[in-house]
């Protein structure tokens, strides 16, 4: 097995993008990436979407993108895995530069979520949970992550205001990031009088529904220097995929996110590392609660304290484990199969010193983590920035 | 390549005449109902018809007032246009339902326009075609609605009832010269409502960025570029209105000031009347304008596009305006109900 680098990274704005079509998304990063990669063709492109053949009629989606950015002849592929399908497309296309079988790999996420009626949408989401056990009652995401919220505030004695510091920390970091959607700060007043969606999530516990794309480059990283000529070359550490039930009822512990847990212990040994030498995690915080779960499986605290390093500001900038250090999925955006990538592009922007106002002074390891559904597919990455 | 809209023969608005249902639906009420009052609704009210009320009979109520105004008997009319998105019938004109009421049948042009709200403005653009040919001396166009909201959609605060009707006629008797109007349309599919279906389906946010504000800012700005005129000529501006944000935004963005939107501005009381809006709104400037003012109209259609039009008021307008009506009149009279009754009046309770 050979290391694999990060050698380029690109991103679309997210937002409501409505004069751009999903080929223009996957058109828009890519491009970028090659250019920051300072790569005029590449071995294969793995394109992580989700929903693109439910909402826009369209699959064999890689290959479409392939296409209209002009490399033709190459391997394509999409990889799906729900919401985790940016962290899939990047597993699979780390295995292939591992593996040998290719030296230059694109990797986007890409995905547009906002040309349909918002039910449309919604309904599609919802493929991802059990068809025949959850979605035939009636569940919908928001639905299963706030059936997962009241039980945490129940076990453990929370209050709802006490997951405020999580928007309120994606929110003011968003505000440094030109790609983000959502670039307001909010305050502890605003969330507790935000609109109610099912209770107890509010519409600032939720992520948004949204478009974009982002895209890498990777290559075998004994090569890494031939490219894009970054002081820092970002090695992939780690890449581990864990898989849980479908249905949260199946599980012995919904407050436990057992693939979580299975693919971050996993990523920690094959680095070498532990969750004390984690210096920012971009976790996937589709909704407050899932930042609170994924924090405790992943190490960063107990049982049923996870909620405390909001209290103590551990997750900002400046705390000891700051999480969604570009805005997160809650106020950067959730555009579903691209987040995955986003979260990658983001923590190499750390490792290579180029977060802007929000770059942290220590950063040399990053670890990044995409959900499928409400916990089925996990998918955990290590990045380490090399000078 | 001209882009301006003018007939060889001069021409302008000869009649007016509105007509608003009395019932009002209180937004809260839609609030109370369906989000336990945390919603802030869009307006404080709409207009409801009543039982016996639809939009052939609000656009024979308008089309009577413009005739009353205009002076002309029906007869003379060669063109009823009534534009709507709930003309009573799926096939069968509600033009030939008002023609017929008026006494203007049976030598007379008739169809029905549909263009969502922008319905109404295309029947006065044809209407002045017509006169403006020389084809017809007098022509009626007509904009009304009695539009549907699906119960606890954000469209169910605003969907109202009402509409407008104008004969154009010879400039020479006008009371309001027209100047130009100008068209802008795409196919954007912002809102819609497809054969069978009960109620509108609309694309949320997408209604205002790349539909309303585009159509309405674009045609109203290519429209003051052809006449070679600026937002400063203008003593009035009435835009398409389905909520109060929307054309006060617009408005700004045009570089109009609240004096000139506000006489034109009717939504926050009578609520979105669809293809009625922007010409209901324009008889209520036309109730107060005086001769030289310079009106600016902007509808806007889903689906979508706007036609911009320029009038300037005449000497005429005093007699006339005294001969029916005024659109503030209609307002005025009003007789508030509440979500049950309203659900009655609407047709809303399965019966069989």
């Amino acid at each position: 097995m050979r290391n694999v680098a990060i050698v380029g990274i690109g991103q679309t704005p997210v937002g409501e993008l409505w004069h751009k079509s999903i080929r223009h998304l996957g058109h828009d990063a890519i491009v970028a990436a090659m250019k920051d990669a300072g790569i005029e063709t590449a071995d294969a492109l793995y394109v992580g979407n989700m929903l693109s053949g439910e909402l826009a009629g369209q699959e064999h989606l890689a290959t479409l993108i392939a296409d209209f950015i002009g490399l033709r002849g190459l391997e394509a592929a999409k990889i799906e895995a729900a919401c985790a399908s940016g962290a899939a497309a990047l597993r699979v296309g780390f295995m292939a530069v591992a593996s040998g079988q290719a030296d230059v790999v694109i990797v986007a996420g890409v995905e547009k979520m906002t040309d349909t009626p918002i039910d449309e949408t919604t309904a599609g989401l919802a493929l991802a949970a059990d068809q025949e056990y959850e979605v035939a009652e009636g569940a919908t995401f928001v639905a299963l992550n706030a059936m997962l919220m009241q039980r945490y505030m129940h076990e453990y004695d929370v209050s709802h205001r006490e997951f405020a510091p999580f928007p309120i920390n994606a929110h003011a970091n968003a505000q440094n990031n030109p790609f983000a959607m959502f670039r307001t700060p909010i305050t502890p007043d605003k969330y507790e009088k935000a609109a109610v969606i099912a209770p107890p999530i509010n519409i600032l516990d939720s992520s948004p529904v949204c478009d974009g794309a982002a895209a890498v480059v990777l290559v075998p990283l004994e090569r890494a220097r031939e490219f894009g000529h970054r002081q820092r070359v970002v090695r992939i550490a780690a890449s581990v995929t864990a898989t849980d039930t479908l249905a949260i009822h199946d599980r012995r512990d919904p407050l436990w996110l057992e693939a979580a847990y299975l693919s971050s212990r996993r990523a920690y040994a094959q680095a070498g590392l532990g969750p004390e030498d984690i210096d920012l995690f971009e976790l996937h915080d589709a909704f407050s609660i899932m930042s609170v779960l994924a924090l405790e499986a992943c190490g960063f605290a107990p049982r049923g304290r996870g909620i405390d390093l909001g209290q103590s500001g551990a997750i900002t900038l400046g705390g000891r484990i700051p999480i969604t250090t570009m805005g997160g999925l809650k106020a950067r955006g959730h555009p579903v199969g691209a987040t995955g990538i986003y979260q990658v592009v983001e923590a190499v922007q750390q490792l290579r010193g180029e977060a802007g106002a929000n770059q942290l002074p220590h950063a040399h390891v990053a670890m990044t983590q995409n959900i499928g559904g409400s916990g089925a597919t996990i998918i955990t990455h290590i990045l380490v920035g090399e000078d | 390549m001209t882009t301006l809209l003018k007939p060889q023969r001069d021409v302008g608005i000869v009649g007016y005449g509105a007509y608003i249902p009395r019932y009002r639906l209180p937004a809260r009420e839609v609030s109370a109902m369906w989000t336990d009052g945390t919603t802030e609704p869009p307006i404080t009210e709409k207009a409801v018809p009543g039982l016996d009320e639809d939009t052939a009979t609000i656009a024979i109520e308008a089309a009577r007032n413009a005739l009353s105004r205009a002076g002309i008997a029906p007869t003379e009319l060669r063109a009823i246009w009534v534009g709507s998105e709930s003309h009573p019938y799926a096939v069968k004109p509600t033009s030939t339902i008002v023609a017929e009421a008026l006494g203007a049948a049976p030598l007379v042009q008739a169809a029905d326009w549909e263009f969502a709200c922008k319905a109404g403005s295309e029947a006065i653009v044809a209407a002045i075609s017509l006169v403006g040919s020389g084809m017809a001396d007098y022509a009626m166009g007509i904009g009304a609605d009695t539009a549907q909201g699906r119960p606890g959609d954000a469209l169910e605060y605003t969907a109202g009832a009402g509409g407008a009707a104008i004969i154009i006629g010879p400039a020479t008797q006008a009371i309001a010269h027209f100047e130009g109007s100008l068209s802008y349309v795409t196919d954007t599919p912002d809102f819609w409502r497809r054969p069978q279906a009960e109620y509108p389906s609309h694309g949320m946010r997408f209604t205002g960025e790349p539909a309303y504000f585009h159509h309405i800012i674009t045609a109203g700005e290519m429209l003051m570029q052809a006449l070679g005129r600026t937002a400063a000529d203008y003593r009035y501006v009435v835009l398409h209105q389905p909520n109060v944000k929307f054309p006060v935004r617009a408005a700004q963005q045009l570089g109009f000031r609240p004096e000139q939107w506000e006489t034109g501005l009717l939504v926050d009381r009578i609520g979105n009347t669809y293809a009625g809006a922007s010409i209901v709104g324009l008889t209520a400037v036309l109730d107060v304008a005086e001769p030289g003012d310079r009106i600016l109209v902007i509808s806007f259609g889903s689906g979508a596009g706007s036609d911009a039009m320029s009038f300037v008021v005449t000497e005429r307008i005093y007699d006339r305006r005294l001969l029916a009506p005024t659109t503030a009149d209609y307002i005025a009279r009003r007789t508030v109900i509440d979500y049950a009754t309203y659900l009655r009046y609407r047709g809303k309770l399965k019966m069989h």
